[in-house]
């Protein structure tokens, strides 16, 4: 009798802890589809840089990229940082290329998606990024005059056959750029205006080599993605190597309901390509850092921008820096939401490494701690020991 | 043994109560930004224009520079003609503004003018607000967009 009973109530409790409810609500489905691999759009056209889709200008860049030669001291290139093996960064919390930098790497997975570069957007387009780091002083430290003499006596048929005949740089001095030392800027100031031209022309097109590589490295399929597919298809949870555990499948549940993280973790790349300040703090001994505040007038002055001479097309590719929201309180220390695929196989993490692991992230947007500078964007979630734990473990999925 | 079933017929009722609850809460809840009003066209705050705002293509795309119309009357149905506007939002429930600033690029005629650099980052609900200055005068609008 008793033990009848007892089994009656189980059942009863079994059914309405939710075995005869779906897993998953129709609008939860919605947004798991939205997240998959599968609904990531073909990489757009690059109307400012005709070459990026040209494979002999994919080709010099990925040899660009890897090669030391195009830096200073011929010790760093591109890959120094953002290393093949490692999701194209480099497990630091601060990058060093010829000198310690402020921030961390970023790595490289569909970055061609993206409309801004760096954690501040202070680049408009792939091919106007890669020209920082070849003269910044803490990166691979080099000077556009010389990167010039180097492609001519190292790839000049290639750089040829591609973006046609180099220019006469007999009279170009060996060392010279506008953002050089002393010595350096003063040879770019005497050059006269045309030869100058003529060598940013070089510099710009080896920009477009090396993002024309950076377009072809794509994120790859997770087993997040799997089960996206499969509950999308299917009308049982997916099973087997497409399944997800029940923590791993509570994690998800937050991170698209509860935790808000969605929003702007979205889309299949988990970003939306768009500025916030997540109250993350400044690292001590660290120059102060204001984010996407101080870049506003650093891409518009970039002469490689969109607007500048050095695009290919018309102006209608600008939208974004034409449109860029260029003043008000919610840009300061506001940094690009970074893609979380793979994440989970990188710390340390955010801008400049602050966090060491997961955990520590999750931490973070669980106690929601006011931001030092600007107003913070995500608010506390309060969540228990063993959502945190869920999250942490969803988030593993996007990286195996 | 009567007694018994009954306690556990009631501790059912009861279960299935409170699951019917938390379940309307729940459905209400989700429900919430659908029951926004979204209409797209409506009369300025202050009744001083006949506003409609549409994308120019029709659908919208989340995450890209879109163009959108926005077509101004007077009462009368006269087209507007040489309006100012300036364009705000952002999204209440996140507390942030817009990822662009969308700007009034071209007057088609007719009353219509091109809003482009529109971008909508994420899906949820947007508002854009106009103001809108012209010979009749000054009024605002507030569109409301559900992604
Ligand atoms: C010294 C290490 C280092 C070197 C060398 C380096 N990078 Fe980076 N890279 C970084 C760091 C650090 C950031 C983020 C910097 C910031 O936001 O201020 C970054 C950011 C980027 C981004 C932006 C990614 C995004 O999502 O916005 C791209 C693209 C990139 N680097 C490509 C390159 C290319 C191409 C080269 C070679 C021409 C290069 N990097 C050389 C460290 C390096
Ligand atoms: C308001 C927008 C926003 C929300 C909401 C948000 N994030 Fe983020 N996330 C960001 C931004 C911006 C950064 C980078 C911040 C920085 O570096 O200062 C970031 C960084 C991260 C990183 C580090 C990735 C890396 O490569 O450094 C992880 C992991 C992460 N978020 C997970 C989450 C999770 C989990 C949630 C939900 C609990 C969440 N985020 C909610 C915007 C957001």
């Amino acid at each position: 009798m008793n033990r009848f009973s007892r089994l009656f109530a189980l059942l009863a409790m079994a059914v309405l802890a939710g075995c005869g409810k779906p897993a998953f609500s129709d609008a939860e489905k919605k947004t798991i589809a939205s997240l998959g691999l599968s609904a990531l759009p073909p990489l757009k056209a690059d109307t400012s840089n005709r070459f990026a889709d040209v494979p002999a200008a994919a080709a010099l860049g990925a040899t660009l990229f890897f090669d030391v030669g195009m830096s200073g001291d011929g010790k760093v290139s591109c890959s120094t940082c953002h290393k093949i093996d490692r999701q194209f960064q480099d497990d630091l919390p601060q990058a060093v290329g010829a000198g310690r930098t402020n921030r961390r790497t970023m790595p490289l997975a569909g970055v061609a998606h993206d409309a801004w570069l760096f954690w501040d957007g202070r680049r408009d387009s792939l091919w106007a990024q890669a020209l920082a780091p070849l003269e910044n002083p803490l990166e691979q430290a080099g000077n556009r005059a010389a990167y010039a003499h180097y492609i001519k006596a190292r790839f000049g048929e290639r750089y040829e056959r591609i973006f046609g005949p180099l220019p006469d740089l007999s009279t170009v001095p060996a060392n010279a750029s506008p953002l050089g030392s002393d010595a350096e800027k003063a040879a770019w100031n005497a050059m006269p205006a045309a030869q100058a031209e003529a060598v940013n022309r070089v510099f710009a097109n080896i920009g477009k080599a090396i993002a024309a590589f950076e377009r072809s490295i794509a994120p790859p399929q997770t087993r997040f993605d799997r089960f996206a597919a499969a509950l999308a298809t299917g009308t049982q949870l997916p099973q087997g190597d497409d399944a997800m555990s029940p923590e791993e499948i509570l994690g998800l549940k937050l991170f698209i309901g509860k935790a808000n993280c969605v929003t702007c973790h979205t889309g299949p790349r988990f970003t939306d390509g768009s500025f916030h300040n997540t109250g993350v703090p400044p690292v001590a001994n660290l120059p102060p850092d204001r984010g996407r505040m101080d870049a506003v007038a650093q891409v518009e002055a970039d002469p490689f921008n969109c607007f500048g001479a050095f695009r290919d097309g018309d102006a209608s590719a600008c939208g974004e820096l034409r449109f860029m929201v260029k003043a008000g309180p919610e840009l300061v220390r506001a940094y690009k939401t970074p893609s979380l695929r793979g994440a989970a196989t990188r710390a340390p993490y955010m801008h400049a490494g602050q966090f060491s692991s997961l955990d520590e992230v999750v931490a973070h947007y669980s106690k929601a701690p006011a931001s030092v500078e600007g107003v913070s964007e995500v608010h506390p979630l309060q969540l228990s020991n063993r959502e945190r734990a869920a999250l942490v473990a969803f988030l593993k999925t996007l990286a195996e | 043994m009567a007694s018994l079933w009954r306690y556990v017929l009631a501790g059912l009722g009861l279960a299935a109560l409170l699951a019917g609850i938390l379940a309307a809460v729940y459905l209400t809840a989700l429900q919430a930004p659908q029951r926004a009003e979204i209409a797209r066209s409506k009369k300025t705050t202050n009744g001083l224009f006949v506003a409609s705002f549409e994308p120019e293509r029709g659908v919208i795309r989340q995450g890209e520079l879109q163009s959108w119309l926005l077509t101004l009357r007077t009462g009368a149905g006269t087209p507007v003609e040489g309006a100012a506007i300036t364009i705000s939002g952002g999204m209440p429930q996140h507390r942030h503004g817009l990822p662009t600033s969308p700007q009034a690029t071209d007057y088609l005629g007719d009353g219509c003018y091109r809003i482009d650099g529109v971008k909508f980052t994420m899906s949820g609900l947007w508002q854009l607000h106009f103001a809108i200055s012209a010979a009749a005068g000054s009024d605002t609008v507030v569109f409301n967009v559900l992604l």
